[in-house]
């Protein structure tokens, strides 16, 4: 039915025939559009499936190529392929995508709701793209693709503050985006320079790409090319991660962002900067991302042990939710920047893992949001007797948060911490109290709505999860638990490209 | 070993996870809601799947007592958990001659306990959750000790942590108990860090985690040679792991808030299994923890410091169920001391008898509050021994045998812990008067709570007096089978030197640990200070008699020690209050921490890194004024600002298709 060549290009781009199918919807069929935003997630999910199934997990090179020549003058082309590290993201962007819609479908109306079904449409399209994306230029347009639907839904559909936030979303990422930009052109001018003498941004022909890199002194680190390259990557990156001190754009934009838009950032769009990280920062220019990786696994320490306490102090749940993402992607950087095997490889887990939890969690928030239209966590309490479903669901996303083993989040934590404790035993003793740490603020935050004494009369009528709701908690239970017991079914078609992906930095690092 | 057996690990670890997902998914489905399974259905299950595990321990058991082989054991190969890049962790189950006896006593007093919280829980709300809870304790039990390797051990005791943490906030809806719970696991997870830390350092060191292959690399002299230098600081972070599951200073502070769950569960998780976790990974890894002398001396001084500490502050509790938490801190404090003198073998047969006598005196507490219409507190009761005659009698076995009263199970145990910390090369002479004084602590304390109680004056409200009855026989019935062995338990450990005089009855203990722990000589005269072993035991006995004794007559007609004693009342007041431990956490731990967040979110967030970005951002505003477009909210705008969008995708996409 779907011929393999373009089964990636049909990933990215069914969202956006969808969306046109959306506007073109007459009036009346206008309620319909949720159930339309359904069925195409779920025709992504399908295809995410078969992708999975043809995926052939003993090769690291990437596969199901697609190559459409763009603009060949300036080296640009339309360039999709999947190999093991885009794998597991893909797979959480199809799987995530009908559970947000699923569980965040709101009780009431909503305005505009065309153009907001279009928009989470177009923002699947970006994300695919960017996952899929193996020319440069490419990944770039797909980076920004993102961008603008995340910003109107902020925008349009935010809460009280939403312009503050949507703007301080928005320069951030720009001045990320921009300086990235930069170094795109200027890698794709000094490809020129191989042999071949053609210009290109395929990653196949920017990875051979050799800038000099002399780490001997401060000096000479700030006169290699490679420093200033990896840099302007690393902070388009590192923004959206967030790392520490570049993070203050996500707690705004989670707390005013509808919910689903909360639920697509933690769950996917934090994990296009680690993969940045991943597939190009620290391959590309691996002597000066070593060179510079203590900084960067600090900044990640800091990162989980400020975010941690960030968390620690906050009444509103949303935002204490976004402190404690803050937190458990500073494992990524830390995993990643680590430059050991298993590190790695569980930094690539993680970002999947976290995708699940936090996701999950923003999920729940939005289930108390709609029910009580607040979001302060001293309003709630005892409610665990009135929505056990719902208290069944969060006790589920509050242990895979706190990587309680044989849930998906012992499977990330576990290697990155052990494998980065081999090279950085003081770093990792540190980031190991944000294990303490974010037991203290889950079980908090957990206590304060579902323990205790009932704190308002009203409560008694709450209504526990619907049908769909309860769906889509079971759908994540699955994966908490499928991964944290059977780790290697979900993961272990990544093994190979995450074996010599690993071997491939680790060598370059020791061989400029 | 045929595959018959070699499968039964996983079946003994499976059978109580499949009661879990009965009680907590199945029968909710089946009546349609929580809450609705009645306590004799949800109880059944439960009971049935746990003793289902103890019959096929029982199998397991007598597998590897006729076992020929030197040191025989069941293993079930599951698949792979992790491998990846050098960390190969199989999901491996294994029951040798040490885990089989751990089987034994979690699935056996497991069954006693689950039959037992039938009737106890007979009349509450939501006893299906509760019996789910208790079966998934009993499965994250059964994997830490089944577990061969350490992520496993882990996941076990973290999973059991978990547990404890559901079971003592069981009922949830009083701030004061979901606190307790909230304590046990952020306590316990101070105590993981250590432990993870351990496991870091051991791979670092050795390249794996697996149990089998980190004790039998042990045996190669280069490879001590070579993690030499580490090895202090390994065994150093595992036990923090262990001061915090096994509740020991300075992480003791969650077990006694811990009481506020279901008596049972206290029995079960705090006294019986999940506290002895710590002594159990000490004694799995005994080899390793030989290495570090150093190490070890840490270990005998916290946990004799410990056992010490927490009797003290058990004889001035008013309440039954804080008497024995602080009781059991102070003996799991003199498990450490036998670890820590290098009596790993003795560690566990104390934890063995400990796990009789101990869920035995909770369950009768249990049984007393039950009878006393849920008080708690000692000094509303006493003279129900005429009320509840089965719950006197089997509580004065258990009392008997944990002040080691001859010939008590707990007197052999205690008293080889005793003797080993001067008669072992690693003994430590005055640890040796510090246990002898806590063993007197001991057996004071549990006289006056068995005086308050039982004994004396009847001072329960008319109320309570009213309503007084003795405990059902499915409460009772557990009582005695517990009493039976606190009181015959001992003899599975007979020291050599009565041994000869009972016909040469063996220490079948030492015996059939020795393949897995091995015990060092012990001489029959100390050598740290000369004593003989006779005298050790005739000595503690004569003390053990007589300050029982003191406990039970002088506590008759007083409530306090300082009553008994003018002068002594400030000193009295600082046991009362726990020498202030919680109080000091507080001052110097909660408080601080909660500063720093404080600061974190509202100073440094807000004002420092947020107020850079703003500033900026201020400077752009003008830039971004264009995106007022927003606010106005006008629909043709945004239609225009689509239409470009979309020509542009389809531009794009004709572009990429043709």
């Amino acid at each position: 039915m779907i011929s393999t060549t373009c089964l990636l290009s049909w990933m990215i781009f069914s969202p956006m025939l969808f969306a046109v199918i959306a506007i073109l919807t007459p009036s009346f069929l206008e309620n319909k559009l949720r159930t339309l935003t359904l069925i195409q997630t779920l025709v992504n999910a399908v295809l995410a499936v078969v992708l999975y199934v043809r995926f052939d997990g003993y090769s690291a090179a990437p596969q199901l190529i697609h190559f459409v020549s763009w603009l060949p003058e300036w080296g640009i082309n339309y360039i999709v392929a999947i190999d093991g590290l885009s794998l597991p993201l893909v797979m959480l962007t199809a799987f995530v995508s009908p559970i947000a819609i699923l569980a965040t479908w709101p009780h009431g109306e909503l305005k505009k709701e065309k153009f907001f079904v279009s928009l989470i449409m177009a923002l699947q399209t970006g994300m695919y793209g960017t996952f899929l994306a193996h020319d440069l230029f490419l990944f770039y347009f797909f980076w920004e693709v993102v961008l603008i639907p995340m910003f109107f839904m902020i925008g349009i559909w935010g809460g009280k503050d939403r312009i503050y936030a949507t703007i301080k979303f928005f320069i951030y990422t720009m001045v990320g985006s921009l300086l990235m930009l930069v170094a795109i052109f200027w890698l794709i001018h000094e490809s020129t320079h191989l042999p071949g003498a053609n210009p290109s941004a395929s990653f196949e022909v920017l990875g051979q790409l050799k800038f000099a890199f002399d780490g001997s002194s401060l000096k000479t680190v700030f006169s290699s090319p490679q420093t200033y390259l990896f840099l302007a990557f690393a902070l388009a990156f590192v923004i959206k991660v967030p790392m520490v001190p570049f993070h203050t754009w996500l707690p705004d934009a989670h707390v005013q962002a509808p919910t689903v838009g909360s639920v697509f950032l933690a769950a996917v769009l934090l994990k296009l900067g680690t993969y940045g990280l991943m597939r190009i920062a620290i391959p590309f220019f691996p002597q000066a991302a070593f060179y510079f990786s203590e900084m960067f696994i600090l900044l990640g320490v800091i990162g989980i042990i400020y975010g941690a306490f960030c968390a620690l102090n906050q009444t509103d749940f949303k935002k204490l939710v976004a402190y404690s993402s803050v937190s458990h992607m500073g494992y990524i950087v830390v995993g990643l920047f680590s430059f050991q095997k298993i590190a790695i490889a569980g930094s690539l887990y993680q970002m999947v893992n976290h995708g699940i939890s936090a996701g999950g969690l923003f999920m729940i928030v939005g289930f108390l949001y709609e029910r009580l239209h607040t979001r302060n966590l001293q309003e709630f309490g005892g409610l665990a007797k009135v929505v056990p479903m719902m208290a069944i669901a969060f006790m589920i996303m509050t242990l895979s948060s706190v990587a309680l083993p044989g849930s998906n989040g012992f499977v990330g934590e576990f290697p990155i911490l052990l494998g980065a404790f081999q090279v950085h035993p003081i770093y990792v003793l540190f980031a190991g109290t944000g294990v303490i740490l974010g037991a203290i603020y889950a079980l908090k935050a957990y206590q304060m709505v579902m323990l205790g004494p009932k704190t308002r009369n009203d409560l008694d009528h709450l209504h526990d999860l619907n049908a769909r709701e309860i769906t889509a908690m079971i759908v994540l239970t699955v994966f908490v638990f499928g991964i944290g017991f059977f780790p290697k079914t979900f993961f272990g078609k990544s093994d190979a490209t995450l074996d010599s992906y690993a071997n491939q930095v680790i060598y370059k690092v020791g061989h400029p | 070993m045929d595959t018959m057996y070699s499968s039964l690990p996983l079946l003994i670890l499976l059978s109580p996870l499949v009661g879990f997902f009965i009680n907590a998914v199945v029968m909710p489905l089946k009546y349609k809601g929580f809450a609705k399974t009645s306590a004799d259905t949800a109880g059944g299950i439960a009971t049935f799947f746990i003793g289902l595990s103890f019959i096929m321990a029982l199998m397991v058991f007598a597998k590897l007592m006729g076992s020929n082989s030197q040191n025989p054991s069941v293993m079930t190969y599951c698949y792979e958990w992790f491998n990846f890049g050098g960390l190969n962790i199989p999901f491996e189950l294994r029951i040798d001659k040490l885990s089989g006896l751990l089987v034994m006593i979690i699935t056996g007093i497991g069954t006693l306990i689950h039959l037992y919280s039938i009737s106890y829980m007979h009349d509450e709300e939501c006893v299906g959750r509760y019996f789910s809870y208790l079966n998934l304790f009993c499965f994250n039990m059964l994997l830490l000790v089944m577990g061969n390797n350490l992520p496993l051990l882990f996941f076990g005791w973290e999973g059991v942590g978990l547990c404890s943490y559901l079971l003592i906030g069981f009922w949830y809806t009083e701030t004061e108990k979901a606190n307790a719970g909230k304590k046990a696991f952020i306590v316990n997870r101070i105590g993981d860090l250590g432990f993870l830390i351990g496991m870091f350092l051991l791979f670092r060191e050795l390249g794996t985690l697996s149990l089998t292959e980190i004790n039998s690399m042990l045996h190669d002299s280069t490879v001590v040679a070579r993690i030499a230098p580490s090895v202090t600081m390994i065994c150093l972070s595992l036990f923090v792991g262990a001061t915090g599951k096994s509740a020991q200073l300075p992480l003791y502070v969650w077990l006694p808030d811990a009481m506020s769950g279901p008596t049972p569960v206290s029995a079960l998780i705090h006294a019986a299994t999940m506290v002895t976790a710590g002594v159990y990974m000490i004694a799995r890894l005994n080899p390793l923890f030989e290495l570090s002398p150093l190490a070890l001396s840490v270990i005998a001084h916290t946990g004799a410091l410990t056992a010490l500490f927490a009797g003290t502050i058990a004889i001035a509790q008013t309440d039954i169920k804080k008497v024995l938490a602080y009781s059991t801190v102070s003996q799991l404090g003199f498990m450490f001391l036998a670890c820590g003198v290098g009596a790993y073998q003795t560690a566990v047969f104390h934890l063995m008898t400990h796990a009789f006598f101990k869920a035995l005196l909770f369950l009768g507490s249990g049984s007393v509050i039950h009878a006393c219409s849920g008080e708690q507190d000692m000094t509303k009761m006493g003279g129900l021994k005429k009320y509840l005659p089965h719950t006197h009698f089997t509580m004065l076995i258990g009392s008997l045998a944990i002040s080691g009263i001859p010939f008590f199970s707990g007197f052999f145990s205690k008293d080889e812990i005793l003797y080993s910390s001067i008669a072992l090369p690693h003994g430590i002479s005055y640890l040796f008067i510090v246990g002898v004084l806590t063993a007197a602590l001991t057996a004071f304390y549990t006289g006056r709570m068995m005086s308050l109680t039982f004994y004396g004056n009847e001072r329960m409200s008319h109320d309570v007096k009213h309503h007084l009855h003795e405990s059902p026989a499915l409460m009772t019935f557990p009582l005695y089978v517990l009493a039976t062995l606190a009181a015959l338990g001992g003899f599975l450990g007979v020291p050599h030197l009565m041994g000869d005089y009972l016909g040469h009855m063996p220490h079948f203990l030492s015996q059939w640990l020795e393949a897995v722990v091995p015990a060092h000589h012990l001489p029959l005269v100390g050598i740290k200070i000369p004593l003989h072993e006779g005298v050790v035991m005739v000595g503690s006995s004569v003390i053990a008699i007589l300050f029982y004794w003191a406990g039970v007559t002088l506590f008759k007609r007083v409530l306090f020690v300082k009553d008994l004693v003018s002068g002594i009342n400030p000193l009295h007041k600082v046991l009362e209050n726990k020498y202030y431990v919680d109080e000091l956490y507080g001052k110097i731990i909660v408080e601080p921490l909660r500063k720093i967040s404080a600061f974190s979110a509202d100073v440094l967030d807000k004002v420092f890194v947020d107020g850079a970005v703003n500033g900026l951002g201020r400077g752009v505003r003008r830039v971004g004024s264009g995106l007022r477009i927003l606010q106005t909210g006008d629909l043709q705008t945004y239609g225009l600002m689509m239409l470009g969008g979309v020509l542009v995708i389809i531009f794009f996409i004709f572009k990429v298709l043709v």
